[in-house]
């Protein structure tokens, strides 16, 4: 077996984990929902897991039952599934790191040259970001959003992205490729988070203010998370980070537009939707503080800019030709 | 914060921060006055709003897809061609509305023009209004401290001089250049002292250096399009070219540009180098161009260019875009004269070369000017379905090609494509059965054209490099203004914004320190900001273990509780002291 196939056995080990991940992330949330109606007697069952019930390895750190997150955020005890589910998260991101590294082993270059390895090197920052800022707070209640794109930008890159390990052509062979697409990865995988958390502020502000589809049982979990303004916090400061790393990767790209193709600036399709979405992001920046703007109205950007995100990684691939075809397909 | 709220654009809105001053109050829409002086200034207002600037943004956004969604004529001319054959009822609609060049459109242009003049109209003032603001004083310390998101206290026995000396030093931070707040004391008339402080001005400043640098990249770009130049040479193996508008084979330039810059120098092609990987995909892993320059007044120089490292000449960047096939070919007339004589580029079809060239022989002693079409494969293929090149070096080439007579239609004055043969004053030579006559023909054989037409011999195969030559003057300009918008940027963002406020005061004869701390927006480090200056008030007293015991003093939460506060004598003092 050549080291390209032994990184695409771990990736596919990876997406395996995050899948198992995802189902424990979804039965949580489904717990929570209920603790949110009928609060646990927390002292009762931290005794038990004491008393030596099934240990989750430490993976998940200082997570499980904490008793109160350092922000106020909710927690409760005898959240078996969450442990279950950072565990498994944890197993994921090793195997996924471990499959990253073998390709671009493989490929004897940095692996984040095509549609496949995008998909790859994105979901693996979007987890890493979700896994760090678990350590801080508890935000396990973004796995299922965060753990499900990924499972499915994997799977996705699996299946219908998929191209061996190789070298690449002469327009790429570059240290912009390093640093352009690296950084474009990065801010991708920070907007998937904070699109998570922004999802989530809507979701919860719609059940808030008396939405009758979100006041149903099922959505009970909502009532578990943090107040709408403080995930509208969150996800503002990564989406900050996110927005930053985004206008390098513009620049960046720029840079190196103007030493491969002899223009900075060509309005070729991937530039025209690198420019949509830095415009969104910037747009939201603005309604954060632009007076009946803020809040829900910002958060609707949030969503937006990470369509455009999305559309700018798969659609301007694959729908348009530009000098940006590398999608390898 | 009504210093704060005045010179912000109209609608920006209150956070946190902006809570103690006119936050919530919605200003009334108020109706244009009538006259013209009042509504251009009603204009204006509106313009420089944030709520105009928000929705010119997403006009932004919106206004570029078609652009990527519409073949664009500056970056494909053939597809808006082809679009507007296949679409003819709504594609001269879209022509005529400016759908095929988004980006140089009215409405396009319209759209950031506004934005940009929103712009100008909202940060200028708000430049002033930070200059004048660099000596600001942080805000005086509000009478209640309870209501803020961050509090804390300290109960001890260093003087309330001592504390205030202390929190200070705390505040300024190692450098008192470039203190880390700015901070302020006073002493209230009933002998409380206080101390308030404010950082995070640099997040003003920030924001100032974005939006500048955002309207010097706009004036850079435009001067950039005013004094450019760009030129497009083809250049084979063995030849070369000179740095002068005539030479090139296409050049436009913007009205600013004077082509008497142009350094004269030469440069010459010696060898072009592509590497392929070995498989049946053939793909592109190398490309070289070895080249010889001469500057004028210098020794020639050896130099290559290769895909992503352009070499620079003069004041001009070369940029290699493309490569092919030239095949060096001798066209003999009907009278055994030598009518033709060259290398001719065959401009590369596929990914395996298969390449499409013209061979025009006009200078035929007698009869009829030959112009001959077809094909060159690098490694042909030849089957009953036809011939195809299968990989992209010269393995085995083959040219295979067909031959029409008559007029050429190179003297009626009207520029010609020169890899496209016009076959309206021509006649194909075809096969008694109909078909074209089909030459096939290896590099040095010679073969007779049809109809007596004369014969062509094939000596060689040289590569061609298709070259770009470019200057673009504000090129540093943009960079360096995209590195400040990045700055500024950052800055912008990941500076806090916060203010703190210390009141002191003696309290049964220890000095009790209140603190609160408020953020512009939410900001998880604002308790920890207060603690630490806390900590650093707690630090003067010796014995750690008076801290517990302090915590279960008096609470003096409340500034209306009764207090034994005086005017504190330094004599009080030393008595405090020395307990
Ligand atoms: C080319 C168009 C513009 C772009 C791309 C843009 C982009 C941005 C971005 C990214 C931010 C957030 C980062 C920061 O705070 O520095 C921002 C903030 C801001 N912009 Fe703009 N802007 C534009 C035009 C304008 C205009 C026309 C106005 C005035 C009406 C304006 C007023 C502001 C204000 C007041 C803030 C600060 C928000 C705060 O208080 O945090 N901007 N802008």
């Amino acid at each position: 077996m050549s080291l390209g196939e032994l990184s695409t056995l771990l990736v596919w080990g990876a997406t395996a984990a995050y899948a198992i991940g995802l189902v424990a992330f979804a039965v949580d949330l489904a717990r929570l929902a209920d603790g949110a109606a009928r609060p646990v007697r927390a002292g009762a069952v931290a005794n038990a897991r004491a008393g030596g019930g099934p240990v989750v390895p430490s993976a998940t750190g200082p997570a499980v039952g904490d008793p109160s997150g350092p922000e106020g955020v909710v927690t409760r005890a005898g959240r078996r599934a969450v442990g279950i589910a950072m565990a498994t998260t944890g197993v994921g991101a090793v195997l996924h790191v471990a499959g990253t590294v073998l390709r671009g082993v493989a490929a004897e270059r940095v692996p984040w040259a095509n549609m496949y390895e995008f998909a790859l090197v994105g979901s693996l920052v979007a987890v890493l970001t979700f896994l760090a800022l678990c350590r801080g707070r508890d935000l396990r209640f973004l796995g299922t959003i965060v753990i499900g794109i990924a499972v499915l930008a994997l799977g996705l890159g699996l299946t219908a992205f998929y191209v061996p390990a190789d070298a690449v052509e002469p327009a790429l062979q570059s240290y912009w490729l390093v640093i352009h697409v690296s950084i474009a990865v990065i801010a991708t995988g920070l907007f998937t988070v904070a699109f998570a958390v922004s999802t989530l502020q809507l979701l919860k502000d719609s059940r808030a203010s008396g939405s009758s589809r979100l006041a149903g049982s099922r959505w009970r979990m909502l009532d578990a998370l943090p107040p709408a303004a403080e995930l509208e916090g969150l996800s503002f400061r990564i989406n900050a980070v996110g927005f930053v790393l985004w206008t390098f990767t513009v620049m960046a790209g720029a840079i190196w537009a103007e030493q491969a193709w002899a223009r900075y600036w060509g309005w070729d399709p991937k530039e025209v939707w690198s420019f949509v979405v830095w415009v969104v992001y910037a747009a939201y920046l603005h309604a954060r503080t632009t007076r009946g703007w803020s809040g829900r109205r910002a958060a609707w950007f949030v969503v937006v800019g990470y369509a455009t995100v999305i559309f700018n990684f798969t659609g301007v691939n694959l729908l348009f030709d530009g000098l940006h075809s590398y999608s390898g397909l | 914060m009504a210093t704060d709220a005045s010179y912000r654009p109209a609608g920006h809105t209150g956070d946190a921060y902006d809570q103690e001053g006119a936050g919530g109050s919605e200003e009334p829409p108020r109706l244009p006055s009538l006259g013209l002086v009042g509504t251009l200034r009603w204009t204006w207002r509106q313009l420089t709003s944030m709520r105009v600037a928000l929705l010119l943004l997403m006009l932004l956004a919106v206004v570029a897809v078609p652009g990527s969604v519409l073949p664009q004529r500056p970056q494909d001319p053939a597809a808006v061609a082809g679009y507007l054959a296949d679409n003819p009822t709504i594609g001269p609609w879209l022509d005529r509305l400016g759908f095929f060049d988004v980006f140089a459109s009215v409405w396009f242009s319209a759209v950031y023009l506004l934005l940009f003049l929103s712009l100008i109209g909202c940060i200028l003032p708000r430049v002033a209004a930070h200059l004048r603001g660099v000596r600001a004083r942080p805000p005086r310390t509000p009478r209640r401290l309870t209501r803020f998101p961050a509090r804390g206290e300290v109960v001890l026995d260093a003087t309330p001089e001592q504390v205030v000396a202390a929190a200070r030093v705390a505040l300024t931070g190692p450098l008192r250049a470039l203190p880390r707040f700015r901070t302020d004391d006073d002493v209230e008339p009933d002998g409380a002292r206080t101390v308030s402080a404010e950082r995070g001005y640099l997040r003003e400043t920030g924001n100032l250096v974005f939006h500048l640098a955002l309207l010097g990249i706009l004036v850079s770009v435009a001067a950039g399009q005013f004094l450019h130049y760009r030129g497009q040479a083809l250049v084979v193996e063995g030849r070369g070219f000179a740095n002068a508008v005539t030479d090139y084979d296409s050049f436009e330039s913007g009205t600013g540009f004077d082509p008497r810059s142009l350094t004269p120098f030469t440069l010459r092609l010696d060898r072009f180098t592509a590497a392929f990987t070995e498989d049946a995909e053939a793909r592109p892993r190398d490309f070289v161009a070895d080249v010889t320059v001469r500057l004028p007044g210098e020794q020639e120089s050896p130099r290559t260019i290769r895909v992503n490292h352009p070499l620079t000449v003069g004041e001009a960047k070369i940029y290699l875009q493309g490569n092919g096939y030239a095949p060096d070919v001798v066209v003999h007339d009907a009278d055994g004269e030598v009518a033709f004589a060259g290398a001719v580029p065959f401009l590369p079809e596929d990914t395996f070369y298969r390449s499409r060239g013209v061979i025009k022989v006009p200078d035929v002693s007698t009869g009829d000017q030959v112009g001959i079409v077809g094909y060159l494969l690098p490694t042909a293929e030849v089957t009953p379905l036809g011939a195809r090149s299968i990989y992209p070096q010269p393995l085995s080439p083959l040219l295979v090609l067909t031959v029409w007579a008559g007029d050429l239609g190179l003297d009626d004055g009207i520029p010609q494509n020169v890899y496209r043969l016009d076959e309206s004053g021509m006649t194909q030579a075809l096969e008694p059965d109909g078909r074209p006559v089909t030459l096939f023909l290896e590099p040095g054989q010679t073969v007779d054209l049809p109809d007596g037409l004369g014969t062509l011999t094939w000596n060689d195969l040289p590569r061609f490099v298709a070259l770009d030559l470019r200057h673009d003057p504000a090129l540093a300009w943009i960079l360096a203004f995209s590195i400040a918008a990045l700055v500024g940027l950052s800055t912008s963002l990941f500076t806090p914004r916060r203010r703190l406020w210390l009141r002191i005061r003696t309290v049964q004869g220890r000095t009790v320190v209140d603190g609160a701390g408020l953020a512009r927006g939410d900001d998880i480090g604002l308790q920890g900001e207060l603690d630490r200056l806390l900590d650093a008030v707690r630090a003067l007293d010796p014995a750690p273990s008076h801290a517990p015991a302090a915590r279960t003093g008096p609470t003096p939460h409340d500034d209306t509780s009764a207090r034994e506060t005086s005017p504190g004598t330094s004599h009080e003092r030393q008595e405090h002291e020395s307990r």
